[in-house]
């Protein structure tokens, strides 16, 4: 590290700053807004002092939205678990289907694999409007629609190829001599894929796991369309707060901050993971 | 034990032939080194050796039993890579004990096999290190060992002093011999040291373009190479070509090494008339007073002190630039006018079109008449 000046450390304070305060700051309005009631929120000019309040998260968790109106029944945590349950089993069979197959393509060159590659990664291309009537239809006719199995068969659409093309590069990153090391020393194919392709490739299927588990939370038109009220996650759940008597900022406020903490969670979980992954590029070769 | 044989093996990436039609046997116990420069199909033999990849044609025989089709962890092989392969995410330790734990031994014969190969190996105050906190050298002894531990009767090295320092390589170089004669094991070596490969091997396979040129003991590819290109690639200084027409006389045939009439005895009929390349090894050469027989007069240019001899570069009169060696401590000249006789035995005469030498024996000069 070369000398730096006080100067320069106050700039670079300076400018951290800005950056944090432009980034954050939404997230950091939507903090406090979910302790304010609806009049607070709307309030002209905005307020920085106002009396905090736990009603909004008391009415998610109890599920009884009071309003001028009369009382509602907001379903949020029903909503949360689906979100969890629904992202947590997409990606686990993701990653089930994603690593082996990432593996094939990445160290077996066989007729046609980089066709196959690519077609799962046009999954991608596709706007997700684009096949939602025909899929609706097919699940319709099958029986999968507004069914768990359907709306995870589905999320494979997100999950799948994010994760295949992730873990392929990683996996093409190990030098194939160490595969074979392991190999001449004795042990099957499937014994070097599970005590050396792994654990080298770990950090990759950490980070795409990761990264397909934020796309599989944040998706919202496919389980706009193929889940009703009991199968839906927060993300069309949300849609409730928009009631007969006005916009609910409050709960929703406080819904955003519920929805985003598993996830915030398991970004900084899976931190050191990275971290690890970059720094084992340090000892290839 | 494991005797190796090739026969007849082809490999192609795409339409470039890598190794083409090559058969080759190394008996058991021996220690074969190939040798060549880069691009010339030595690592891609060891892989096939080891199976990790398939040959397009041919048989792989390892103790007379054929593994052409068998998997690599069946072959019972021991390898050692030129970038040591080691596995990162594992301890020294648990590196070395991986073809112990395929044989499902148990714990206590594991731990008793990995530490007296490392104690061998000198390696054994760091076996609680992962790979990045070892040495280029440590890392060496690792992959060595782990080749080593579970003594499989075939050993491949590939270039395995390669990523080493001089001194490790020159250590090694003296210890390699020993350790792999004790284990009794055939080693396949792959260098592209022309003293590695004269130091380990009991024979030496010089390949080029997919193509073993020569196989012979290390004595027979330095005295009696099959073409320029092995001669100039074993020997250091390196050999020094001239340019000549050998031409008869009632003596016999002679070649004309600035206006010195050198009489060569052997079967060299067939080279009276035509263009020849003579090779002489620079430690063939010495200084001579003038007016000794076979004197050839030339101008010293640069000399360069070596610590255990002295290479000096002489023109001749026809401007023909020589190297002469002679052990440090010896006279010589180190400026001005000097005379320099050729010493017989290891003057080889090649082919001038084709590279190939000519005649089968080796060749023996006779000094303006002198008998040899």
């Amino acid at each position: 590290m070369e000398h730096t000046s006080l100067l320069e450390r106050i700039l670079r304070g300076v400018a951290l700053t800005l950056v944090v305060v432009f980034f954050m700051f939404p997230i950091a309005w939507i903090f406090m807004m979910s302790f304010q009631t609806n009049e607070t929120i709307l309030r002209i000019p905005p307020q920085l002092i106002f009396e905090p309040t736990l009603a909004n998260y008391t009415a998610l968790i109890t599920g009884k939205l009071v309003t001028a109106a009369g009382t509602l029944d907001i379903a949020f945590m029903r909503n949360l678990w689906n979100s969890v349950f629904l992202s947590v089993t997409s990606v686990a069979v993701s990653l089930l289907l994603g690593v082996p197959a990432a593996y094939a393509f990445a160290r077996h060159k066989f007729r046609g694999s980089e066709d196959i590659a690519f077609t799962l990664l046009s999954f991608k291309f596709a706007p997700a409007l684009l096949v939602l009537l025909p899929l609706t239809l097919y699940f319709q006719k099958l029986g999968l629609a507004n069914t768990y199995i359907g709306l995870i068969w589905v999320y494979q659409l997100i999950c799948l190829p994010l994760i295949l093309w992730i873990v392929r590069g990683y996996f093409e990153d190990i030098p194939a001599d160490i595969e074979y090391a392991y190999r001449i020393g004795g042990h099957s194919w499937f014994a070097t894929f599970r005590k050396i392709a792994l654990p080298l490739a770990g950090p990759g299927i950490a980070a795409a796991g990761l990264l397909a588990f934020i796309f599989a939370w944040n998706n919202f038109v496919f389980a706009l369309v193929l889940a009703s009220a009991d199968k839906q996650p927060v993300t069309v759940g949300a849609l409730a707060f928009i009631t007969s008597s006005g916009i609910q900022y409050g709960q929703i406020s406080a819904a955003i901050v519920l929805s985003i903490t598993p996830t915030l969670a398991l970004a900084l979980y899976a931190q050191r993971y990275l971290v690890e992954g970059l720094s084992l590029g340090a000892v290839k070769g | 034990m494991a005797s190796l044989e090739l026969r007849n093996v082809v490999k192609r990436y795409k339409s470039q032939t890598v190794l083409d039609n090559l058969s080759l046997t190394v008996a058991d116990g021996e220690t074969l080194v190939l040798f060549g420069p880069s691009g010339a199909g030595k690592t891609v033999l060891l892989r096939l050796v080891a199976g990790v990849i398939d040959p397009d044609e041919g048989k792989i025989l390892i103790g007379g039993d054929d593994m052409t089709d068998v998997d690599a962890e069946f072959r019972g092989i021991g390898m050692a890579f030129q970038n040591f392969a080691l596995f990162p995410h594992m301890t020294a330790f648990d590196n070395i004990a991986t073809p112990l734990e395929a044989k499902r031994s148990s714990q206590s014969v594991i731990k008793a096999g990995v530490e007296s190969v490392a104690k061998l190996l000198k390696i054994a105050h760091v076996l609680s290190h992962k790979p990045r906190a070892l040495s280029n050298g440590q890392k060496q002894r690792t992959a060595l060992a782990r080749a080593l531990v579970g003594s499989p009767p075939l050993l491949l090295l590939d270039d395995p002093l390669r990523n080493v320092d001089a001194k490790l390589r020159f250590e090694m170089r003296l210890e390699l011999p020993r350790l792999l004669a004790d284990r009794g094991a055939t080693v396949v070596y792959v260098t592209q040291d022309y003293k590695e490969a004269m130091a380990l091997g009991d024979r030496i396979a010089v390949m080029s373009q997919g193509v073993i040129r020569q196989l012979g003991t290390p004595e027979q590819i330095y005295r009696e190479p099959a073409n320029i290109e092995i001669a100039r690639l074993f020997g250091d200084p390196t050999i020094n070509l001239l340019d000549v027409k050998p031409a008869r006389d009632t003596r016999g045939i002679y070649v004309g090494l600035s206006n010195v009439q050198v009489h060569l005895a052997g079967a060299y009929e067939t080279a009276v008339g035509r263009d020849c390349v003579i090779g002489l090894r620079p430690e063939a050469l010495s200084f001579v007073e003038e007016g000794a027989p076979g004197a050839i007069p030339v101008t010293v240019e640069a000399e360069t002190p070596l610590n255990e001899k002295i290479v000096t570069l002489v023109r001749t009169v026809r401007g023909r630039e020589v190297l002469v060696s002679r052990p440090a401590g010896t006279p010589g000249r180190s400026e001005g006018k000097a005379h320099i006789s050729v010493d017989g035995k290891s003057a080889l005469l090649f082919d001038h079109a084709s590279g190939e030498r000519i005649g089968s024996k080796n060749v023996v000069i006779l000094r303006n008449g002198e008998a040899a």
